[in-house]
């Protein structure tokens, strides 16, 4: 039977759920290479991402996240994206990049709660200007 | 535990709007069918009015929902007054549909003052008598609030309406069916009641126009409820509404007496197993069946969910749950800041629910609650 409405509209895919049920990569990196803090409590969502780098890739992330299904979600999947990738190949993960991946997120979530890719890149600059500064 | 405006519809009701599902008689036909639905909409129309405390049920005309209903009180109950005056006194946790309608009249020349309620969610009542204007010509406050569940002291309010001669509309939502209303203690001139909101179909609601009042129409055509709202009655919707206003309306009691218990145990529950969780809106002046809550650091929209996955229905206050994104303004009245109302869960109880299922609830929030504040960079 078709149905007239587009349910996508509303509904998180199967891989959000997967991802919001039993995210990967929860948590803090003792003494990180670089953090990336995006969002605002205000607005109900607020991402926190470390990161760990050697020989120019990204050891391990990860992230702490307040917010919706999808903050939880694409926070979760940005991790998962950017470990063992070099901070070149990172800076390139877009936040639509991390929505296909989720298999779509719902148009009201796309730009309040799909932060997760500029938290990863804030993390890769604090990264770089510490290491500028020396 | 979502039985607010969302609950689900009684079997009774159901049977009730059957026949005129299958045959929608027009009521303002004098063939049998039309008679048949005449009927049923008079039988719908005395059953609301009794649940109000009206003797009169002329006095009750039907509506498409309480958002309907909501703004023929303001638009009309304002509008139609333009020539006495320009303003209108509303509270700051009232529904959007009577804050929105009031932002309309803003730009026809109106002014609102909104009144400050305290941190329990209780209307300043001081406040609403020093707006008081001579160019004041409706006060509008809710009976009780969904979200926070604070029943307000309408009879007081009711009382200083009745003093400076202004109208007086209560949005009765969410109290209908749950507490007793009684129009004429309370000195209610225009009153909003909902369908959905005791058990009955979404689509139909109803206003209560005491006699001598006249409302402009907000929608025109053929002069259906007395003129105010035109077009043929939704007699299914309304037969359904009707039978939902007599079983809350003899249930009540014992609805009321058994749900506070559970209600109570739920809060109880949850206060003492879970840090940094707090009860929204009043402990006291609160909805019988209405369990209110907010735990700090983390977001409404994932406490749901995470409940959801466990088998439990709740709803939130939280941005990420609206069509605004905005969080609550009911919980920004309270003093609430955005990231604390955020962290909100209504939990709305009735006769169906259980000692077990609030057992369960205690039983499996506190780990939800756990679980997301390790993983959010606002916990301590």
């Amino acid at each position: 039977m078709e149905i007239g409405l587009d349910m996508e509209m509303f509904q998180y895919t199967d891989k959000v759920m997967e991802h919001f049920k039993d995210p990967h990569n929860v948590g803090q990196i003792e003494n990180p290479d670089g953090v990336g803090k995006v969002g605002n409590p205000v607005c109900g969502d607020l991402m926190e991402i470390q990161i760990r780098v050697k020989d120019d890739r990204l050891e391990d992330v990860k992230f702490r996240t307040f917010g919706c299904g999808a903050a939880v979600a694409t926070s979760s999947m940005v991790t998962d994206m950017a470990i063992g990738k070099t901070l070149d190949e990172a800076m390139k993960i877009t936040r639509a990049d991390v929505a296909d991946e989720l298999g779509g997120l719902p148009p009201v979530k796309m730009h309040c709660s799909n932060l997760a890719a500029d938290a990863l890149h804030a993390a890769i600059e604090d990264y770089r200007s510490k290491k500028k500064k020396g | 535990m979502d039985y607010g405006s969302a609950c689900p519809v009684d079997a009774r009701v159901i049977e009730t709007m059957q026949p005129f599902m299958e045959t929608a008689g027009n009521p303002s036909s004098i063939i049998s069918w039309g008679l048949a639905a005449k009927k049923a909409l008079e039988d719908a129309r005395e059953k609301v009015a009794a649940l109000i405390g009206v003797d009169n049920p002329r006095e009750v005309v039907f509506t498409g929902g309480a958002t309907e209903s909501n703004n023929i009180a303001i638009l009309s109950g304002a509008g139609s007054l333009k020539d006495k005056g320009n303003h209108i006194i509303v509270s700051a946790i009232e529904h959007v549909s009577i804050l929105n309608p009031c932002k309309e009249l803003m730009k026809h020349g109106f002014e609102v003052s909104i009144i400050p309620v305290n941190d329990q969610g209780v209307v300043d009542i001081e406040g609403i008598e020093k707006a008081i204007t001579d160019k004041t010509v409706l006060i509008s406050v809710m009976y009780a609030n969904g979200e926070i569940g604070t029943i307000q002291s309408i009879r007081k309010i009711g009382e200083l309406a009745v003093q400076n001669k202004k109208m007086f509309h209560v949005d009765a939502t969410a109290a209908c069916g749950k507490i007793p209303v009684d129009v004429t203690a309370d000195h209610i001139d225009i009153l909003t009641v909902s369908s959905n909101d005791m058990a009955g179909p979404q689509g139909a609601g109803a206003l209560y126009i005491k006699r001598g009042i006249k409302l402009d129409p907000v929608m025109f055509g053929g002069g259906q409820e007395r003129g105010v709202r035109s077009g043929t009655e939704n007699i299914a919707g309304i037969a359904g509404m009707g039978k939902a206003a007599e079983i809350s309306m003899n249930d009540m009691k014992e609805n009321a007496i058994y749900t506070s218990g559970l209600r109570d145990k739920l809060l109880d529950g949850l206060a003492s197993k879970v840090s940094d969780c707090y009860i929204t809106g009043s402990r006291t002046d609160r909805l019988p069946n209405h369990a209110s809550v907010r735990f700090s650091y983390i977001e409404g929209e994932s406490i749901t969910l995470n409940l959801d996955m466990m088998g439990v229905a709740a709803a939130s206050g939280s941005a990420c749950t609206s069509h605004t994104l905005k969080a609550s303004h009911v919980l920004i009245a309270l003093g609430l800041k955005h990231e604390e109302a955020h962290g909100s869960v209504v939990l709305t109880l009735s006769r169906s629910n259980t000692e077990e299922d609030v057992d369960y609830i205690i039983d499996v929030l506190p780990g939800i609650v756990e679980r997301l504040r390790m993983m959010s960079p606002l916990t301590p």
